[in-house]
């Protein structure tokens, strides 16, 4: 009989007590001490450092992006084991690199850290992905994926999650991409009317099982020549 | 995997007890066959091994809570994999923040967590307020915090009720969503909406408390305990609901932390967070509460864990009730808050802020911010990102239901297809969060 879980409690080695902050200031106040860390430890990869509402973000190089995070998570002194969030966000001003944004929290000494790459733009979109250190994190890259158009690479499955598979219109939370979306309504019906009906399973889903060999024969040589299928 | 124990049920087949109640028995769950532990199987059986099938539940089906749907590859009746499907109820809130005013956001928040769209609300004007740099006042706090332990609550009892139907337990739905009406007697009385409240506006509230509302609470605070013990009575130490729930998709600590699950599943686990207590907001640390802890990570201790925070929420309300200051409950800020009609009718300065408030919006100071609360299904973060216009140039949902559901091909693994219908019920999904 195994005995139960040991009970991890957030803020062991927390240094002050959580309170909640106040008259936090619009900008600037003192960085996180992991900044100074990291700055430390990876010299010319961090390239800024900012403090937004009392919340350190570190602009870091893109290529030693999976290494700081790494090291943010393995390190003792950090112990940011906790992906809270990642998203990326495109600013008003096209002009502006497109931000890819991680979220970390650190559970043991309550600390929250923002870690931020820049795509310049013309640069291809692509990040390096933390699936192996943040299991947690493989739907929230498909859905930064399906929203941006921002590939990850070292990402295990990375397809569309929100939108269907087949989606044709590009990728919506990005500035050029109009809020009615970029089809009329009459070419998006077109679109739904002409879509196949069969195609509710992807090729891995009908390769699980032997499901193949019950489809329409027509279904199946359609398969065979490629055709991308699946919602 | 899960770990064995030995839970005392009662059973109805063992008789009558000498307190009138079914016998308990000792019943062994878990161990490495997962759910209830059994013999091992004959070693000179017939051959069962098949062919792997494919099956498909959802995306309407009232088992997954919503327009969720799943592909099962079974073995039998094992799962051997799961890849589930989202997405049928993706409207683009993010998409649509962008073209709306702080304010005007407020009503897209009720929609997408619409058990607990108060909280929501309260979430939303939390981060709002970090970005335009306001504090609120005490009493619009304790408001706040009165509703949002109101709408766990009504979130918590949703869950209760609607996982006793998917497990095959009737009554206690009944009870729970009696409750729940109570609840949403209350917020109605306050904001004159049931579900999508819009309660809040950055700066304070869209309306205080009517006269005796309070009493109205009283009477729920004291009311309440007795249907959570009803219903813990009914269902603790019942036989079938402990056979139905202990044993299941287990997940040990640091798998659930490695997984960035949040609220009771990341608690059931074995982790101790909670937004409330460890990144504080609305001077929680202020209010004496518990954080319950399961140790077995399995659906059963998400139950457990979730009664628990009903309790603990009643006694946050009954702190709160006490506590509630008198006076304001906006910020006396003329740039976010509306001037009352009469002063907007009757002086110019007044009239201004209200044309401009209205026509223009409020336009927060350039920069970003990442405001976390605990809502019933964990951490529910709102990062926004504004340019110095009246409209954020990106608003993103940090939905806790996506998190936790993102585990689900790592729960049901290797459980019974029945199982699975229990493990996702104990995740308490939310469609509209997740697909937003």
């Amino acid at each position: 009989m195994r005995a139960p879980f040991t009970i991890v409690f957030p803020g062991a080695d927390a240094s002050v007590a959580p309170a909640t902050p106040r008259n936090v200031p619009v900008s600037g106040g003192p960085a996180s001490p992991t900044a100074e860390a990291t700055r430390a430890q990876f010299q010319g990869a961090v390239v800024r450092v900012t403090v937004s509402r009392g919340e350190t973000a570190l602009v870091v190089d893109r290529a030693r992006l999976h290494d700081i995070i790494q090291w943010l998570h393995d390190d003792p002194a950090q112990s940011y084991e906790y992906l809270s969030d990642l998203t990326a966000v495109e600013h008003r001003d096209t002009a502006r690199p497109i931000e890819v944004v991680w979220h970390l929290r650190s559970l043991r000494f309550r600390r929250f850290l923002r870690v931020k790459v820049e795509i310049p733009n013309g640069a291809p979109l692509e990040v390096a992905s933390v699936w192996d250190i943040y299991k947690g994190v493989d739907w929230l890259e498909r859905e930064c994926y399906d929203m941006f158009g921002i590939h990850f690479s070292g990402h295990p499955d990375l397809r569309r999650i929100l939108l269907w598979e087949q989606y044709k219109e590009g990728f919506p939370l990005r500035k050029d991409f109009p809020l009615r979306g970029r089809f009329s309504r009459s070419e998006q019906l077109k679109n739904a009317l002409a879509a196949n009906p069969e195609a509710r399973y992807s090729m891995e889903e009908l390769s699980i099982a032997n499901a193949y060999s019950e489809l329409p024969a027509e279904m199946r040589q359609r398969l065979a020549k490629g055709e991308k299928t699946g919602e | 995997m899960s770990q064995k124990r030995t839970l005392e049920v009662e059973l109805s087949t063992t008789g009558l007890g000498p307190d009138g109640r079914p016998r308990r028995v000792p019943l062994v769950v878990g161990g490495d066959a997962g759910g209830l532990a059994l013999a091992s199987p004959p070693a000179d059986g017939p051959d069962l091994e098949g062919e792997h099938m494919l099956i498909n539940i959802g995306p309407q089906h009232p088992a997954t809570h919503g327009v969720l749907r799943l592909v099962l590859e079974l073995d039998g009746e094992t799962v051997v994999r799961c890849i589930p499907h989202i997405g049928y109820l993706h409207c683009g809130f993010e998409k649509i923040g962008e073209y709306r005013q702080y304010n005007q956001i407020i009503p897209w928040t009720d929609r997408e967590d619409y058990l607990n769209s108060i909280g929501n609300n309260i979430a939303f004007a939390l981060g709002a307020e970090r970005l335009f740099g306001i504090e609120i006042t005490e009493r619009c706090k304790v408001l706040r915090v009165i509703g949002a332990e109101l709408s766990r609550i009504a979130s918590h009892l949703v869950w209760l009720g609607t996982t006793c139907i998917d497990i095959g337990a009737f009554t206690p739905f009944l009870w729970s969503f009696q409750e729940r009406e109570n609840i949403y007697n209350l917020l109605e009385a306050w904001v004159g909406a049931r579900m999508t409240t819009s309660a809040t506006r950055v700066g304070g509230m869209a309306a205080d408390i009517p006269d005796k509302w309070v009493e109205g609470l009283v009477g729920f605070i004291r009311t309440f305990p007795k249907t959570i013990d009803e219903c813990d009575r009914v269902l603790t130490k019942n036989g079938i609901w402990v056979g139905r729930t202990a044993g299941l998709g287990v997940m040990t600590p640091d798998e659930a932390i490695n997984w960035s699950l949040s609220g009771p599943m990341l608690r059931a686990s074995g982790v101790a967070y909670d937004v409330r207590r460890d990144f504080p907001y609305l001077d929680y640390e202020t209010y004496d509460f518990d954080v319950p802890v399961g140790t077995a990570g399995d659906v059963y201790d998400r139950y457990l864990v979730r009664m628990e925070e009903m309790r603990q929420s009643v006694r946050i309300l009954d702190q709160a009730v006490k506590r509630l200051p008198d006076g304001p409950v906006n910020v006396d800020d003329p740039r976010v808050i509306l001037p009352p009609k009469s002063k907007a009718t009757s002086e110019m300065e007044s009239m201004i802020h209200h044309f401009k408030n209205v026509m223009e919006g409020p336009r927060p100071p350039v920069g970003e911010c990442y405001v976390a609360v605990e809502s019933p299904k964990g951490e529910k973060g709102y990062y926004m990102v504004s340019d110095g216009t009246s409209k954020p140039s990106r608003w993103r949902i940090r939905p806790p239901s996506f998190l936790n559901l993102a585990a689900i091909p790592r729960m049901v693994e290797g459980h019974l297809l029945s199982d699975v219908i229990a493990i996702n019920a104990s995740i308490d999904i939310v469609m509209g969060e997740i697909d937003r």
